[in-house]
């Protein structure tokens, strides 16, 4: 059998080689997922990946010529969120710092409650580290959403019992960019006294996070997200916050978390948190400025159009809509063929059977579920690309329709 | 992910929309699984004339409904009722395995069409 040829190299060959010689122009919207690692970020961390080489744990000149390094970005991921540096530990990822938070508070908070209360649309780091605990005998409140993908607090200050220890909320969804009111939460659980952590991975960096004024106890930020490399993130423990580690090993973060540092990503994050909080009120209106626009230009020159998500409540660059009667894995690749990277709540995107979870939860129509596209923006984009976007999106969409048995002209 | 001829397939798909007065239609899929396609047959003295489809679904749902209509034209019915869903993504140089349940159900349609076809058309 002959091998198959990948979709990514296809695209990459449309680059140089589409109909009439034409390239196609690559444009990211996709910046939920992932983001264009920061050129100061990489700067900043490549003499940690050369002569800079020495493991931070080690007394000797090469150990002491990087530690500083460890603890100045600690200093700079601590000051986004208005926390002392003692209390972030540096983690691999945003799944480690939800899976930490969570597991290491049910362990460690076992014998006063075996109850955790989450919401239905959290990222799966968060749902599946409780359903997990749930199989240990730990029992499991997940609250719903409504249609705009918003959290009752009445239900949840009515789901809080004696024998809870734990409510995980996150601060922003990734799919939808519905914005939680987490000071709120905050303000619940502290007359409650419960324990509180929430997954700010998507809103960190993208609008003003402060534990100190929400009340957070747990707070896990990933450096992907806002300009750092990949595997590298942070766990915010409340100072006097006791917890069971999930790595254990050697003396590494306080003996909370085992593991070499990543110090080339760890000095890399930090100066993106940094460069996060300084230009957070500038790329917030910028990114929403071209959100809104595209939000606008789609709803006006397509027809049944569907808005998922809080209209209002929202992070700045997230855009979720579904069109009605076509699939989104259809609509992503003929996205792609004209360079424009989004992603879909479609199961066919998912690597499931089943679409998306948090549009489930939201109650929309399964086979909107399946339409659901989600342009997500970041402060890289342009005008033009949104123009762009708006230009060729239309007649996709009709093509796709046109080709649909659900359709009906 | 897919091959070369899947998106080929996918951006152009041959054979779109429905067939006027058709002998047989078959419908396969449901929205809750994200894939629905249905096929339209122009049959003559036991021979496929004309295929038409339309699909809700993936770029796997859309290439695999344009394949079959290719592969069912000219074909007489039982030919066509010996098409498999598997001969089908071979006909496409295979399809990533998530997609060979999900999404592989063209000739599945395609055999309900003429299923439809013998039932009505006696």
């Amino acid at each position: 059998m002959k091998p198959a040829r990948l979709l990514n190299e296809i695209s990459l060959s449309l680059k140089y080689m589409s109909p009439g010689g034409m390239t196609v122009k690559h444009i990211y919207m996709d910046y939920n997922a992932t983001t264009p690692l920061r050129p100061e970020a990489l700067d900043a961390l490549l003499p940690y990946l050369k002569e800079d080489f020495g493991n931070p744990s080690s007394v000797h000149w090469a150990g002491r010529a990087v530690s500083g390094a460890v603890e100045k970005a600690r200093e700079q991921v601590a000051r986004l969120i208005n926390c002392s540096a003692a209390e972030i530990v540096f983690v691999s990822c945003g799944t480690e710092g939800d899976n930490f938070a969570i597991k290491g508070t049910a362990e460690a908070l076992r014998a006063k409650g075996d109850h955790i209360i989450t919401t239905t649309v959290e990222h799966p780091a968060v749902l599946a580290s409780c359903q997990a605990l749930e199989k240990q005998g730990f029992r499991v409140t997940y609250l719903d959403v409504d249609a705009d993908g918003m959290l009752d607090l009445q239900a949840l200050e009515q789901a809080i019992e004696e024998k809870t220890i734990l409510i995980s909320i996150m601060w922003g969804n990734n799919e939808t960019g519905t914005v939680f009111p987490i000071e709120e939460v905050g303000h619940i659980a502290r007359k409650y006294k419960v324990r509180f952590h929430t997954d700010a991975v998507q809103a960190a960096g993208k609008i003003p996070v402060d534990v100190q004024s929400a009340n957070v106890d747990l707070l896990v930020l990933s450096g992907h997200k806002i300009g750092a490399p990949k595997g590298v993130g942070a766990l915010y423990i409340r100072k006097g916050s006791r917890m069971v580690s999930l790595l254990h090993g050697g003396h590494q973060e306080r003996n909370r978390r085992g593991g070499t540092h990543n110090v080339a990503s760890i000095v890399a994050f930090g100066l993106a948190c940094e460069l996060a909080g300084a230009e957070l009120e500038a790329n917030y209106h910028r990114v929403k400025a071209l959100r809104d626009r595209l939000e606008r230009g789609i709803l006006s020159s397509i027809t049944e159009v569907k808005l998922n998500g809080h209209p209002e409540k929202r992070l700045p660059g997230t855009l979720n809509v579904s069109f009605s009667y076509i699939e989104g894995e259809s609509l992503l690749l003929n996205l792609d063929m004209k360079g424009i990277a989004a992603s879909s709540g479609s199961a066919c995107t998912s690597g499931s059977l089943e679409p998306s979870h948090v549009m489930g939860a939201m109650g929309v129509d399964v086979a909107l579920a399946h339409s659901s596209t989600r342009f997500s923006l970041g402060p890289d984009n342009t005008e033009e690309e949104i123009d762009y976007l708006l230009e060729i999106l239309p007649p996709i969409v009709q093509r796709l329709r046109e080709m649909s048995p659900l359709y009906n002209k | 992910m897919y091959t070369e001829k899947v998106m080929d397939h996918f951006s152009n798909p041959r054979n779109v929309g429905e067939i006027e007065n058709p002998d047989g239609v078959g419908e396969v899929g449901n929205a809750s699984c994200g894939d629905i396609m249905k096929i339209f047959l122009k049959v003559e003295n036991n021979i496929i004339q004309d295929v038409k489809f339309k699909t809700f679904g993936c770029g796997a749902a859309i290439a695999t409904s344009s394949m079959v209509t290719e592969l069912a034209i000219g074909k007489t019915l039982e030919e066509a009722l010996e098409l498999t869903n598997a001969a089908v993504a071979e006909a496409l140089d295979g399809l990533p395995p998530a997609k060979m349940h999900c999404s592989n159900l063209a000739a599945d349609a395609l055999h309900e069409a003429i299923k439809n076809y013998k039932e009505s058309g006696q």
